[in-house]
């Protein structure tokens, strides 16, 4: 337990700290609160709106997650073919490069054209690309890169490819898979935010902040910063929870030893 | 019945790498060798010389470019489709997502054997490697040695009559090393294995083997067969009797007309003798 106290007290002192240096920045400058609000402040906001934000909160937390869950359905889809036929890689490589090099966000603005206004649709679109990928490259590489010691004792086996694939590549790639939905989980609560910038319905975290900013509400925004702030963690801490609730040999299938 | 087949059969073998192109090996060219049940052969030479490509060949992991391969009386395919060997790496290969017996359990998974089969297979080959309380860990749990002998149990859980070894005992310490050779004479004489084994150790292939194969690069092929006549039970005095010294004598001096064939070709490179 002290352990525990030792471990977690210095970011918590240090957090502390820092809303205080803030706080005490606010006051002793008399800083105007369009500049900068105080943190006393953005939380009072932060309450009084509670609702408000949930709402919003929920509006980007569902396009994120309809758009990580799409995302990752089809980046592992996609990996298995791609690593089943070796040549198609070849081909759709050099193009998902070009994709992933065009700053993406931009499609949003081509998806919107393409749905309603009021259509949730073209940010989940964009949430799923931004997904896909991640997800896509990791998964790949792990059915692929397999320990070549490995495919030959199944060989030796007599196994088909199939087995091979069963019993070699997919318990391989599992570790990928989680380090992939580790870093695409923040990926897409980002997106859903970002692509709530490029017009469509303003009810989202982001849109909501761009409003309040708008009308010089700044402590209101800063408020609804928060609340990104949170769903964004909250995801986070998700992809975490799932990888060690489904985690079986330990921490050990982390690292992925190479062949000498 | 074949039982009164050799255990291995090469005859007039050759391995050729990308024929017809400018990166052409001739990784093999003429092997004859002949493997009889029940014995310990070790394969040794210096690197490039193809001792490895044999084992595959014998394997069928590889085709041999010209030549026939016979194991147990089969063609090298069918009795690998029969799985009548079982193989051991320089690396353990064990499988880190399973446990110590579900990784001996794979070879019995792929024939199709029913769960409380495998299981109690896998605790008898674990009696075999003396790891019987291991059978719930993982890999990444056990020393360098103990993985190793996992993987020797592995190998030999479906009792196959043939085992294949390509430097298993290379990644070890020369103390872990000296007991696992103990370790292996143990249980090839307990299931009456026969073994081919690949090693770049000379004190190491005279300890464990009845013939030891001498072999030389560019092309690869076998130069010389040394006999070893170390009688009986192996113990720790046996590294210092004279027939063991004498066996080293002879295979170091066979590797030398390899080595001087080697650096003749341009090319030195030393042979490990540990």
């Amino acid at each position: 337990m002290a352990e525990r106290l030792r471990r977690i007290a210095p970011p918590l002192v240090f957090g502390i700290a820092f809303l205080a240096l803030w706080e005490a920045l606010v006051w002793v400058f008399a800083l105007k609160p369009y500049f900068l609000a105080a943190p006393s402040k953005i939380f009072g906001e932060f309450v009084d709106n509670a609702g408000r934000v949930w709402e919003a909160a929920a509006v980007s937390g569902t396009n994120a997650l309809v758009g990580l869950i799409a995302g990752t359905v089809l980046g592992v889809a996609m990996s298995f073919v791609l690593s089943r036929w070796r040549f198609l890689g070849e081909v759709v490589t050099p193009l998902a490069i070009a994709l992933n090099a065009i700053p993406i966000f931009v499609l949003v603005a081509v998806l919107n054209n393409m749905y309603s206004i009021t259509s949730e649709t073209p940010r989940r679109i964009m949430v799923t690309l931004v997904v896909y990928f991640i997800v896509l490259v990791n998964v790949a590489k792990g059915l692929t890169q397999v320990r070549s010691t490995h495919v030959e004792l199944m060989r030796s086996y007599a196994a088909s490819e199939f087995e091979i694939l069963r019993k070699v590549r997919v318990p391989n790639a599992r570790p990928y898979l989680f380090t992939s939905l580790k870093i695409a989980a923040p990926a897409s609560v980002i997106t859903a935010f970002v692509s709530e910038y490029f017009g469509g319905s303003q009810n989202g975290l982001g849109s909501r902040i761009t409003s309040n900013i708008a009308n010089s509400r700044n402590a209101t925004a800063w408020a609804y910063v928060l609340g990104a702030c949170l769903l964004g963690l909250g995801f986070y801490v998700i992809s975490v929870v799932l990888e060690n609730a489904t985690q079986k040999g330990g921490v050990h299938t982390n690292t992925v030893k190479g062949n000498t | 019945m074949t039982d009164h087949s050799p255990a291995v059969s090469v005859v007039g073998v050759s391995k050729i790498f990308n024929d017809g192109t400018p990166k052409r090996v001739e990784a093999l060219v003429g092997v004859d060798l002949r493997v009889q049940r029940g014995e310990f052969v070790s394969l040794i030479g210096p690197s490039g010389c193809g001792k490895s490509t044999l084992l595959r060949l014998i394997a069928n992991l590889l085709e041999p470019t010209t030549g026939e391969i016979a194991v147990n009386g089969k063609t090298a395919s069918q009795s690998r489709l029969d799985q009548d060997y079982g193989m051991a790496f320089q690396q353990s290969g064990l499988f880190d997502w399973r446990t110590v017996a579900k990784n001996i359990e794979l070879p019995l998974e792929l024939k199709g054997w029913d769960k409380a089969k495998r299981a109690d297979r896998a605790r008898e080959m674990l009696e075999l490697v003396k790891l019987p309380e291991f059978a719930d860990l993982y890999p990444w749990q056990l020393s360098g040695g103990m993985q190793q002998r996992i993987a020797i149990a592995r190998a030999l859980a479906a009792h196959p009559q043939l085992l294949l070894m390509d430097e298993p005992f290379g990644a070890l310490d020369e103390m872990t090393r000296e007991y696992m050779q103990g370790e292996l004479l143990r249980i090839c004489a307990e299931t009456k294995t026969t073994v081919v084994f690949v090693t770049h150790s000379i004190p190491e292939a005279v300890y464990l083997s009845n013939r030891v194969v001498v072999m030389s690069p560019r092309p690869g092929r076998i130069t010389t067969v040394v006999d070893v006549n170390l009688t009986g039970e192996r113990t720790e005095d046996t590294r210092n009797a004279d027939a063991f010294f004498h066996g080293i004598t002879a295979v170091r001096e066979a590797l030398r007309g390899t080595h001087a064939d080697h650096a003749n070709a341009g090319a030195v490179r030393g042979v490990e003798d540990r």
